[in-house]
């Protein structure tokens, strides 16, 4: 048989591309809820973590489901009111954000714990450098202090801007406080000019220390904040305790 | 008949020592420097290299009577990419904290020259059981090499293998540290040399003059 004709050429890239492309489609197919779960998982640890609870994929989802039952998952508009028939868990805050503040439907996860407790856990969502930055927020019940941050980012420059998931530059992030002493919302400042440029400016309040080279990563992180936190305004200042 | 002749034996052994993908051969070089910070990575890597060479070399040996001679660097392509996605998609459903940390460096085992270089220089001319052991011996060559590096480099740089804790917390209590250069790229470059510069001495075919 003539393996060089055209002909031949033609049909054999054909058959070879749809039988290669019917393959990787069942493999993803059949492998999809076995992913599904496992960035559930990570979300559910990164929650976690942002309450300073130490997790690992196996007890991850049942840790969650202990501080965070299903009835403490809350999705609320822009006044602070509670919208009912949304799944704060799977929302996709991409497209939330994209909308207007008034029409946008934003997730919170109420944590309550042993010693009856309450904190709050918002996801945040923005753009560093090169993609996609996000991480989780957990606040006092004062709905005014940060008790914990945590960050991560699809492919920032490492050994730089990919720093911000880095334990060094969230743990400042813990006791900040998000509104001023006359309840004006201020959100979080990241400073330039390397350590300790946050308290070289006089801003422990409300300030961290940016990450030196990794400017537009820590600006992004900045208006990412801002935008994201400042939606929950008027819940904050109608919940806080 | 045995199933290993002695030129079969050859495929297996000789990409260990005088034939090595890394050391000799100097191919793989990026995703050597890469994916051998900690051990665990590096053996996940080898493994994943290991089930796409051998039968990606498989495959284009059955095929390599039918391969038109013009496309015959694209269907060596398409079939490695196939496997390189279904490795990949295997990872992320199965070991996902693992598949994290080599991040793009599966989906690069598909420009990974060792890859190519087999396909086209072994499989495209030998029956499909020689092929596949020429895969398992150059992926286990460049997986020896790896996994040699890692181990150094998570000692020194860690202080732990696999993850487990192996220099004791009383060092550290008396000023030892690691090695935070061990964590970097560089490093592993300067490994790789060493061992290079180890292999020539004691192995005589490899010394030219």
């Amino acid at each position: 048989m003539n393996t060089n004709g055209n002909t031949y050429t033609f049909i054999y890239a054909s058959v070879m591309v749809v039988v290669v492309a019917a393959m990787l489609a069942f493999a993803s197919e059949s492998l999809k809820p076995y992913q599904e779960k496992n960035v559930r998982i990570e979300k559910m640890q990164n929650i976690l973590s942002s309450l300073s609870i130490e997790s690992t994929p196996e007890n991850a989802e049942e840790l969650f489901n202990k501080y965070m039952p299903e009835n403490q998952h809350v999705v609320i508009n822009s006044k602070g009111e509670p919208v009912s028939g949304e799944n704060a868990f799977d929302i996709n805050l991409k497209e939330e954000l994209e909308k207007d503040l008034e029409s946008r439907h934003m997730p919170l996860f109420i944590a309550s714990f042993e010693d009856g407790s309450q904190k709050i856990v918002i996801p945040v969502l923005g753009k560093g450098l090169w993609g996609p930055i996000w991480g989780y927020i957990s606040l006092e019940k004062d709905m005014n202090t940060i008790a914990g941050a945590v960050f991560a980012h699809k492919g920032e420059t490492p050994g730089l801007g990919a720093d911000i998931d880095q334990k060094w530059f969230q743990e400042p992030f813990k006791g900040k406080k998000l509104f001023d002493e006359a309840g004006t919302f201020i959100g979080i400042k990241v400073h330039k000019g390397g350590k300790g440029a946050a308290a070289a400016m006089g801003d422990t309040e409300h300030g961290v220390d940016a990450i030196s080279g990794g400017t537009i990563t820590s600006k992004g992180l900045e208006a990412m904040l801002l935008n994201c936190l400042s939606g929950y305004e008027t819940y904050f200042k109608n919940n806080k305790k | 008949m045995s199933l290993f002749s002695s030129k079969d034996l050859k495929l297996l052994t000789n990409p260990l020592s005088i034939d090595n993908p890394i050391t000799v051969q100097v191919l793989g070089i990026c995703s050597a420097l890469a994916v051998t910070v900690k051990v665990q990575p590096a053996v996940v890597m080898s493994l994943s290299v290991m089930a796409v060479v051998a039968f990606s070399n498989v495959i284009i040996s059955l095929l390599r009577n039918t391969i038109p001679a013009r496309i015959r660097i694209i269907v060596q392509l398409v079939v490695a990419a196939a496997l390189v996605i279904l490795v990949d998609q295997v990872l992320k459903a199965f070991v996902y904290e693992i598949s994290k940390q080599l991040s793009v460096f599966v989906g690069l085992i598909i420009t990974n020259c060792i890859l190519m270089g087999r396909l086209e220089a072994f499989a495209l001319g030998n029956k499909p059981w020689p092929s596949f052991l020429d895969g398992i011996g150059n992926s286990a060559g460049y997986g020896a090499i790896l996994i040699t590096i890692s181990i150094f480099r998570e000692i020194l740089g860690a202080g732990s293998i696999w993850g487990i804790q192996i220099i004791p917390a009383s060092f550290y209590e008396n000023g030892y540290i690691n090695n935070g250069f061990m964590l970097l790229p560089p490093m592993a470059l300067i490994l790789v040399g060493i061992i290079i510069w180890i292999q020539r001495k004691y192995v005589k075919k490899l010394q030219t003059n």
